[in-house]
């Protein structure tokens, strides 16, 4: 499967798709990058008349592209959009550094684990500065529907 | 390796993934991870390459699938040491 075929993939969409490109991705890791629009829905209540990006959607972003970008291709030809559901089954993650609206956030993961279709990575994120935003670790399985 | 050692071995690593402990001070055979310790299925995962480690076995997806009690998960791993 291609980079670009992965993302039309995923089982998420607008508001709630936090992935924009596929930079790099092999058997063991995998790169990828979301620029936060400036009008995203959250950023209304947080916080009121002060737009940061709340650390769960930035774990959201990480779970995307290090959970189910990456076990998307790491299930090579098995994966298949209307048999497949996923979840995210674990997450500790530490923030770093705020993220503000119109920010490009790039996410590496790298598996420790791909088992029985659950999926364990460190996963890292940096801002466009290269300041590290956010670093932790994420689990998540694909289950047949 | 005796039952009891196994069982010992078992509790041991399945402790970190329990949020019921009540149900780890009452464990017997019956045990089943998911209704009596509360385990979330998906650190069954956990339990069998933790298993996988620990034995020096390795555990296919078929055996997987039956280790949901402590008593199936010890005729798992009985099974596999005596094949190895």
């Amino acid at each position: 499967m291609g980079i670009e075929d992965i993302i039309q993939e995923l089982p998420y969409s607008k508001p709630f798709l936090f992935v924009d490109k596929i930079l790099e991705i092999d058997d063991d890791h995998i790169k990828g990058s979301y620029t936060f629009l400036k009008n995203e829905y959250f950023y209304e209540g947080h916080f009121k008349d002060n737009p940061i990006t709340p650390g769960v959607i930035l774990t959201e972003c990480m779970a995307q592209i290090g959970m189910a970008c990456f076990g998307i291709y790491l299930l090579k030809g098995e994966w298949d959009k209307a048999d497949f559901g996923v979840a995210m089954t674990s997450s500790d993650v530490n923030f770093y550094h705020p993220v503000y609206p119109e920010e490009k956030v790039t996410v590496i993961a790298t598996k420790e684990y791909f088992r029985f279709n659950k999926l364990k990575c460190k996963v890292t994120m940096y801002n466009s500065e290269d300041v590290l935003v956010a670093k932790g670790i994420v689990a998540g399985v694909a289950f047949k529907k | 390796m005796t039952k009891e050692e196994l069982l010992s071995k078992l509790k041991t690593i399945i402790t970190p993934y329990v949020q019921n402990e009540e149900g780890l001070t009452t464990l017997t055979e019956n045990t089943d991870f998911i209704k009596d310790l509360e385990i979330n299925s998906a650190n069954l995962v956990d339990v069998v390459l933790d298993v996988e480690d620990e034995f020096d076995i390795e555990i296919d997806n078929e055996s997987m699938e039956k280790m949901l009690t402590v008593k199936a998960s010890i005729a798992v791993i009985e099974d596999k040491l005596a094949s190895k």
